[in-house]
């Protein structure tokens, strides 16, 4: 049979490279930047606002000078180099004043104490923040603010210590009751103990132990904080109350007492409705108003103290969130196991509504650490505002405004950054739902 | 004062509030050793710390007059400072003993928001600054200018009546400190700076090109700038009132830093020998010791040595003594007698 | 075998209050309550004893008195003669236009940032990225500040655009002048105004409040319109052609209130110091409101983005399977989905720019915070009244917001029947 056959492929052909404009950059560039003509005018505007940026600034940021006694030292530099009429960036205030940024007019001699204090915060947000790490370190964290207070404002060791001194007497006294009188009398005792031991003993025993062990490190008044010091302690002090705080209100805010719930929701929502800067002012004008006459304590505690009654109704929502999300089940399963409402709180509720709000709390932190910038308006020196206006007041840096702000910015940035991308992995971490 | 930082708060209160209600400012400040002196935030030549954050200026020696008198140690003041808006809720909240920052003496305040003026150690008036190529001469060519204004102080209401009076308009920028002011008057944000003449000095002085911007004839308004305690310790009151006239009786009767030792054991003036606690002991009348106006003239000499050194022609702020000489010069300072 | 006792009868005992159930949360709330009784009793009695010993009382007589301060930016009729709560008012109204104004940009800037993060474009996606972290990771004072700054610095002062040599000419075919004060825009004039509706406290332009209702009315119209020709539509399976009608309901009103007014616009122009005719709008109030928007645009952006990357991804293939676009399944199936779960955190944005509009302090726009808590306070020295009054104001101020904006939320809530 002859065979007219057609020509049969006995093998197969090798496999052909794709088309260009499907491979490589040339298909990355066609699928992800030009797909579509909307999708084409957006990639070149794009580019074309980031080009435009780059123009605009780059020049400015390549003619910084660095080494400069005043700006107009700094002006003559750069058109000396660069030509009459050249600006440029004059980086020289920030090297000269940069121990002002951080410190504000904290005595130059102690800068290792705030740093040391910063270190030792690191260390004991650390546990919280990671709970890998062992758990013994909390200890740690639950003293640090007595160490961080004592670091920052100097002082005799016997405050600090005396101060802290309340909880364990606060416990002792618990323990002691127990036996005797129930569980109702221990709790009483436990709040009782330690305030009256706060209200009248502790500044007596205070002075005592001074007398006789006389331990005490230079001490530096609030006056004297200013920069990413204030900031810092403003920002981590009110945080670290606020968060007792806002457990209470949530909880209250929860609760089925009429009262409570009342009285939980009527704060939270004051506060929340309320702008920061009316507490700060009240803070600076009119706190003393409701204090007995002749009480007076410094600017920055009052302070404190109000940003941390602003942050305490911002955590209770957020705790709140975290409340909601525990699946009924939990709060009958501990119901079932004849746990009392603290018991179940404290071991099962509390610690899975903390975990999913964790990221919660993070962004309050975030925004509560920006708002603290809002105390130079009661005539604190924070970083952004008290600070430069402090530079610019001095002849030789007088008009120099771009610099201070990028340079704060910065700073500002780079925290506020980490601690968000810090909150997006617990995020990672705590999602447990697979899409 | 050295445990209550911290005690303060914990320790709520019932501890300071006994002892501090029932003594007089005067009692207070001697147990506290040091004075709290509300001071501005920072106005070249009246008050401003210097690169190592120290006070300097005319207020400021006001302040270290009176440490002297009651404390006999001019450096035991702390400067708090303090902002317009928040002046005058320090004093009255007691958180300072009393206030020395280019405030101006008025009737409400006097009246309705309990304090006491006790004296004047400026004589000021509001005027207005304008760059020399606007072409503007005086005030009343302002129609329609924008005009940049502290907000919080006299200044505002003076110059809503001096528009209002001549019948013309005006756009107000309302800036927080002197630095803002500055910062949009230079930019050009507004045609004209207002605020107290002895302030426009001090800020023009500090201008790169101060031969470009003038101060305009006008002064609009009576600012007598002065201390100002708590209504109700009156004794307190009289104790700055005084020292302030011993500065001013001081340089009436040519009693100076420099020979006020001398004087004090030679003077044969008895005004001269009363003041400085030579002949009489007029210091027990207020509680005070017989050498306390001594001392607070020494702290940084009489009135005409602070001028001077402070905010007078020599300085950068070059200001005229004009209503601030003494009444034998043609201006408005007059000390009663000292007896 | 167990003999059954009765329970024992008791009667109330005292130890009951605190061991009984029943009646330990009265015991609880009566203990909160005389505690937090006893605490706002200490705060008071504190309160009266520091005003007796300074003499004066709490007194709000200080409102009817004449303010004496100019302020420069009034929505309502206001001068230095009147009172200290007009000037209240005046400030209000300012923070309500700068929050209105700041609220809607933030939320169009906001959802066009979040939509396009998502987008397949890696230069978009990246850019938006970028705004949203620089924007939420920095103060917003510092943007208030810096914005300021740079109308301030870089923009001409007024004096620029004058004489032969101006170094500075007027954009916008000669009708806008940017300058360092001001943004000076054409304006609108009635020749036949019909002048002004007194309303006891404030008056309000009778002229602009027919063009109002010009647009309003047509905007109604013109959704009537439409629903009947949806009706024909499904009635008929026709759809009556209805666009030119469309532009007669939405423009013909506004047109026709336009003539017979005898509107026309007037072009700002340079006379003495400043610029004078058409409108100028301050600095102040265009940096503020820049400065909001971007910094609270950022935060809806995430909460945009959150929200539909809430929604299953099996709606978008159901929507692809249906054979829609991407771009008509984002309009009609993501979104409107998506807006549940934005519109609870969106309220709180909302108040959060509301309350920052308070920083107005920064950049001088004169805000309720500026004139009744800033100018007024200083004036009067009635820090306590001024401060309650204040705090009182931006309660009701977010309360109301928050009202609004939960009726919207449950109108758009999942009915669940």
């Amino acid at each position: 049979m002859s065979n007219s056959s057609a020509f049969v492929r006995t093998e197969m052909l090798p496999p052909m490279a794709p088309p260009v404009s499907q491979a490589g950059a040339v298909k990355w560039l066609r699928e992800n930047l030009f797909s579509g003509p909307l999708n084409t005018i957006l990639t070149l505007l794009g580019v074309g606002a980031v080009a435009l940026l780059f123009w605009e600034f780059a020049p400015w940021f390549w003619r910084s000078v660095w080494n400069a006694n005043s700006l107009t030292e700094c002006r003559q530099i750069i058109e000396e180099r660069y030509g009459a009429g050249a600006t440029g960036a004059c980086w020289a205030v920030i090297k000269e004043r940069w121990p002002q940024y951080l410190f504000g007019f904290y005595p130059s001699h102690l800068y290792w104490r705030p740093v040391l204090a910063f270190a030792l915060m690191c260390v004991a947000v650390a546990p919280v923040l990671y709970p890998q790490l062992p758990k013994k370190m909390m200890w740690f964290t639950l003293i640090y603010p007595a160490i961080g207070f004592w670091l920052l404002w100097g002082g005799s060791i016997w405050v600090p210590v005396v101060a802290l001194a309340g909880l364990p007497i606060g416990y002792l006294a618990a323990r002691i009751i127990l036996p005797i009188g129930g569980a109702i009398l221990a709790t009483i005792a436990a709040i009782v103990v330690p305030v009256v031991w706060w209200l009248f003993l502790a500044l007596p025993v205070e002075l005592a132990l001074e007398a006789m062990i006389p331990a005490s490190i230079e001490q530096v008044r609030s006056r004297e904080f200013g920069g990413f010091v204030l900031a810092f302690t403003i920002g981590f002090t009110a945080i670290a109350f606020s968060l007792p705080l806002g457990i209470l209100l949530a909880l209250g805010r929860q609760s089925d007492m009429f009262i409570v719930n009342k009285l939980s929701v009527g704060f939270i929502e004051f506060i929340r409705g309320v702008p920061l800067i009316t507490l700060l002012f009240t803070a600076s004008l009119l706190l003393n108003y409701f204090l007995p006459p002749g009480t007076d304590f410094d600017i920055i505690l009052r302070v404190i103290i109000m940003v941390t009654l602003f942050a305490a109704a911002y955590i209770a929502e957020v705790i709140r969130g975290g409340l909601a999300a525990l699946p009924k089940g939990q709060y009958e399963a501990a119901a079932s196991l004849g746990l009392d409402y603290w018991k179940a709180t404290r071991l099962i509720i509390m610690p899975q509504a903390l975990k999913i709000s964790i990221p919660g709390i993070v962004s309050t932190f975030i925004g509560l650490f920006k708002d603290t910038t809002l105390v130079v308006f009661v005539g604190l020196l924070d970083p952004l505002k008290g600070i430069t206006d402090a530079v610019r007041a001095s002849t030789d840096w007088k008009g120099v405004y771009w610099e201070p702000y990028i340079f704060v910015g910065t700073i500002f940035f780079f925290i506020c950054f980490g601690m968000s991308r810090y909150s997006m992995y617990l995020e990672r971490k705590l999602k447990t739902d697979h899409r | 004062m050295k445990k209550s930082v911290f005690l303060g708060t914990l320790a709520a209160t019932t501890l300071f509030a006994g002892i501090a209600a029932a003594q007089s400012t005067l009692e207070t400040v001697k147990a506290r050793g040091e004075l709290n002196c509300g001071v501005n935030t920072g106005l070249v030549g009246f008050a401003a710390p210097d690169a190592n954050g120290n006070w300097q200026g005319f207020d400021v020696a006001v302040c270290k007059a009176v440490a002297a008198a009651v404390l006999g140690d001019a450096s035991k003041v702390v400067y708090i400072p303090t902002t317009s808006a928040d002046r005058f809720e320090q004093l009255t909240s007691g958180k300072i003993d009393f206030l020395v920052r280019n405030s101006t003496w008025t009737y409400s305040r006097d009246n309705d928001l309990k304090m006491d003026f006790v004296g004047v150690n400026y004589y000021d008036g509001q005027g207005f600054m304008v760059r020399k190529d606007l072409g503007v001469s005086s005030a009343k060519e302002l129609d329609g200018a924008t005009v940049c204004i502290q907000t919080g102080t006299t200044t505002e209401l003076n110059l809503a009546d001096y528009f209002k009076a001549n019948n013309m308009t005006y756009t107000a920028v309302p800036v927080e400190t002197n630095a803002e002011g500055e910062q949009q008057y230079i930019a050009g944000a507004c045609d004209a700076y207002t605020t107290d003449a002895s302030g426009l000095a001090a800020t023009r002085a500090a201008f790169a090109d101060p031969e470009n911007h003038i101060i305009l004839p006008e002064i609009i308004s009576k600012e007598p700038l002065g201390p100002a305690v708590r209504h109700g310790d009156n004794q307190w009151g009289d104790i700055i009132r005084w020292t302030l006239n011993a500065l001013i009786a001081a340089e009436e009767y040519g009693v100076t830093s420099a020979n006020i030792d001398e004087l004090a054991t030679s003077s044969q003036n008895p005004e001269v020998q009363r003041l400085l606690g030579s002949s009489d002991d007029l210091g027990a009348m207020m509680g005070l010791d017989k050498e306390w106006a001594k001392r607070a003239i020494k702290a940084s000499g009489n009135y005409g040595e602070i001028f001077e050194a402070t905010i007078g022609s020599a300085t950068p702020i070059g200001l005229a003594r004009g209503l601030n000489a003494q009444w034998t010069q043609g201006g408005l300072l007059y000390a009663p007698p000292f007896r | 075998m167990a003999v059954i006792t009765d329970e024992p009868k008791a009667g109330f005992r005292l130890s009951m209050l605190i061991y009984d159930t029943r009646y330990r949360s009265i015991t609880i709330q009566f203990v909160v309550l005389l505690l937090v009784m006893a605490g706002a009793a200490w705060l008071i009695d504190n309160l009266l004893r520091n005003l007796a010993a300074l003499g004066r009382g709490v007194d709000f007589s200080f409102l009817s008195a004449r303010a004496g301060y100019d302020i420069n930016q009034t929505l309502v009729e206001y001068t230095n003669d009147s009172t200290h709560a007009r000037a209240w008012l005046i400030g209000l109204l300012n923070t309500l236009l700068i929050a209105f104004l700041g609220c809607i940009a933030a939320t169009v800037l906001g959802v066009i940032a979040g939509v396009l993060r998502l987008s397949n474009n890696w230069v978009v996606g990246r850019l938006m990225t970028v705004y949203v972290e620089i924007f939420r990771n920095i103060p917003l004072l510092l943007w208030i500040l810096m914005i300021y700054a740079i109308f301030t610095e870089v923009l001409p002062a007024p004096n620029a655009f004058r004489g032969e040599d101006a170094t500075s000419t007027m954009s916008l075919f000669g009708t806008t002048a940017f300058t360092n004060r001001y943004t000076a825009i054409p304006w609108v004039i009635f020749d036949n105004s019909l002048g002004w509706l007194n309303l006891g406290f404030i008056q309000i332009s009778i002229d602009f409040t027919l063009v109002v209702a010009a647009i309003v009315g047509g905007f109604f119209l013109n959704r009537a319109l439409i629903a009947r020709a949806n009706r024909i539509q499904e009635a008929t399976g026709d759809r009556p052609a209805t666009w030119w009608q469309s532009l007669l309901a939405l423009f013909g009103p506004i047109i026709a209130v336009f003539v017979l007014l005898g509107g026309h616009f007037e072009v700002p122009e340079l006379r003495g110091f400043n610029f004078t005719g058409g409108l100028q709008v301050s600095n102040s109030l265009v940096a503020l409101w820049l400065a909001l928007t971007l910094y609270t645009g950022a935060f809806i952006a995430e909460i945009v983005r959150g929200g539909i990357n809430a929604i299953s991804r099996g709606q978008t293939e159901a929507a692809y399977a249906l054979g829609l676009r991407p771009n008509r399944t984002m309009n009609l199936v993501i979104l409107p989905q998506a807006l549940r779960v934005i519109i609870p955190p969106l309220i709180s944005q909302y108040l959060n720019l509301t309350k920052n509009s308070s920083l107005a302090i920064a950049v001088g726009y004169m805000d309720v915070r500026g004139t009744l808590g800033g100018i007024t306070l200083n004036q009067t020295g009635r820090g306590l009244e001024a401060m309650l009054l204040l705090m009182l104001t931006y309660l009701c101020v977010s309360l109301t917001i928050s009202a609004v904006m939960n009726v919207y939320n449950r109108s758009v809530k999942l009915k669940e029947r």
